[in-house]
């Protein structure tokens, strides 16, 4: 079995209903995502998932000096960023892609599929 | 000697799909499987000149491939027991027929082309461990260095094997997909031999032959699918006009060819197996472009060309494949019954002013109809698009002969 990093695309501007049209879009990829973790649970590959603030909330530290350095934002300004992310143990790429599939349905968004090197 | 070595690197070449796929299958890693090889090819280089060929070479390649694989595990395995455990999980299962397919190159030529690499990756993968051509072989016919395509390769082989692309056939509910994508690798090695796209040689025999190599392999492996089997006859009807399809270093149109320089054993061949997918009666892209040139090579002159017919197929591949290239190649058909200026009204109306071979039938079409400043400016654009010599050849003649 591998792990694998499931990451969720979006936009970096999130909108009144996050990545969403409307109040019942956000709220019917919420209903989905949860069936869809479910599922994960249930078929055995669950590992990890959460969502994201938006990346305005995120901080930069460099600790490599003396004393750490920080910097508000995230550490690339792109109009996409990772808004969410599953971890999964798959046993091939084939079954990566296919929950990848079935998640990025579910929440309405592009999902990256990238595998561990090893564990920690 | 050279006689001896060159008989030998045939006999490997040959033999050289079906070895990786195994070794590859017994060891779970295409590294091992290649160094592998390489080391059987040395050791047959240095035996089968004094001992001659064996009565199995691929049996003594695959056993002594397998012998040195080993040895090399044990090597690594006291030197580094953490890199053993990258091999803990490899198939050593004696060779079992999987299913309906019996071949580890089936399951090889999956992980080639599995959707997840780079299309350019899947190409240059397939024609090096399926067809057993060098990367430099592997660059030189797609005209790029040879360290861009090293590159791309072993990138490639690293991310099937971090990333886990599973080295099996597709089970039957993901396979009418995924076999599409492996035809799609072969059909386009066969392309870019038939008309290169580069300005070296116009045509590439050599990828040409290994695409119909490689897709006589898969029509073995699967020969209840029509689909291959309609590739397999639309390589083999192309194939067989290839030598009349370049003259003093011109292109030679369809209707200007010399018919008794084509391919009969080919052409043969080929009517059997469109044959053979009209009764099986599931048709497909790949299918009918096969009957498209079923009907050409089927005429024993260009004037005896059944062109309704050739029409009526198009239609149909319009309904199978609604692409604006389709739209063109029937337009071209169009204008043999209706006229070119039915032909080229259709023509006019597709998006594909990037594309060299919509220049070209505006060109010819603009010609036929006596508008000489628009064809000549046709054949410029055609000329501009084009890198082939034997296709800027023949578009600079037509060009010449319009006054």
């Amino acid at each position: 079995m591998t792990h694998y990093l499931l990451a969720v695309h979006g936009p970096a501007e999130m909108e009144e209903f996050g990545n969403y049209g409307s109040k019942e879009e956000m709220e019917a990829a919420f209903a989905a995502t949860d069936a869809f973790n479910e599922k994960l649970r249930a078929d055995g590959y669950w590992v990890f998932a959460g969502g994201l603030q938006s990346a305005s909330t995120a901080t930069v530290v460099d600790g490599q000096g003396e004393t750490p350095v920080m910097t508000d934002g995230p550490y690339l300004e792109t109009k996409e960023v990772i808004g969410g992310f599953w971890v999964v143990d798959a046993p091939d790429l084939d079954v990566a892609l296919k929950l990848a599939a079935e998640g990025s349905k579910a929440c309405g968004g592009k999902v990256e599929v990238r595998p561990f090197d090893g564990l920690a | 000697m050279q006689g001896e070595t060159a008989a030998v690197e045939r006999v490997f070449r040959e033999e050289y799909g079906r070895l990786i796929a195994s070794l590859v299958r017994r060891f779970g890693d295409i590294d091992i499987a290649e160094e592998a090889a390489g080391e059987a090819l040395v050791a047959a280089l240095e035996k089968w000149p004094e001992s001659g060929v064996p009565p199995n070479p691929g049996g003594w390649l695959t056993i002594t491939a397998g012998n040195r694989a080993i040895d090399r595990i044990r090597r690594e395995k006291q030197r580094d027991a953490k890199h053993q455990a990258a091999f803990m999980d490899h198939d050593d299962t004696p060779h079992e027929p999987t299913g309906p397919v019996e071949d580890d190159r089936l399951r090889l030529l999956f992980t080639c082309c599995h959707p997840a690499l780079a299309p350019e990756a899947r190409i240059a993968l397939t024609l090096r461990l399926l067809g057993g051509l060098t990367v430099a072989e592997i660059a030189q016919a797609f005209l790029v260095p040879e360290t861009t395509m090293a590159q791309r390769i072993t990138r490639a082989k690293k991310k099937i094997a971090a990333a886990k692309v599973p080295y099996r056939v597709p089970e039957a509910a993901d396979l009418p997909e995924r076999l599409g994508g492996v035809m799609a690798v072969l059909f386009l090695v066969f392309n870019e031999g038939y008309l290169a796209s580069g300005d070296g040689d116009p045509v590439r025999a050599e990828l040409t032959g290994e695409a119909i190599r490689l897709t006589r392999i898969l029509r073995e492996l699967l020969p209840e699918e029509p689909e291959v089997a309609g590739l397999l006859g639309l390589q083999l009807l192309t194939e067989a006009r290839r030598e009349a399809r370049v003259r003093n270093g011109q292109l030679v149109p369809l209707g200007e060819q010399d018919r008794a320089g084509w391919g009969r054993g080919l052409i043969a061949e080929g009517h059997d197996l469109v044959r053979e997918c009209l009764a099986i009666n599931r048709p497909g892209r790949y299918q009918v472009l096969a009957a498209i040139n079923a009907v050409h090579t089927d005429a024993p002159t260009a004037s005896d060309t059944d062109w309704s017919q050739v029409v009526a197929l198009y239609d149909q591949l319009t309904l199978l494949d609604p692409s604006p290239i389709v739209a063109l190649n029937r337009a071209v058909a169009v204008a043999e019954l209706d006229g070119p200026e039915v032909a080229l009204a259709l023509v006019d109306r597709l998006p594909l002013a990037g594309y060299h071979a919509w220049h070209v039938a505006r060109a010819d079409l603009l010609r036929r109809l006596g508008r000489t400043s628009e064809a000549k400016e046709a054949y410029d654009a055609a000329i501009a698009a084009t890198q082939n010599s034997a296709e800027r050849a023949y578009l600079s003649r037509k060009r010449g002969e319009l006054v």
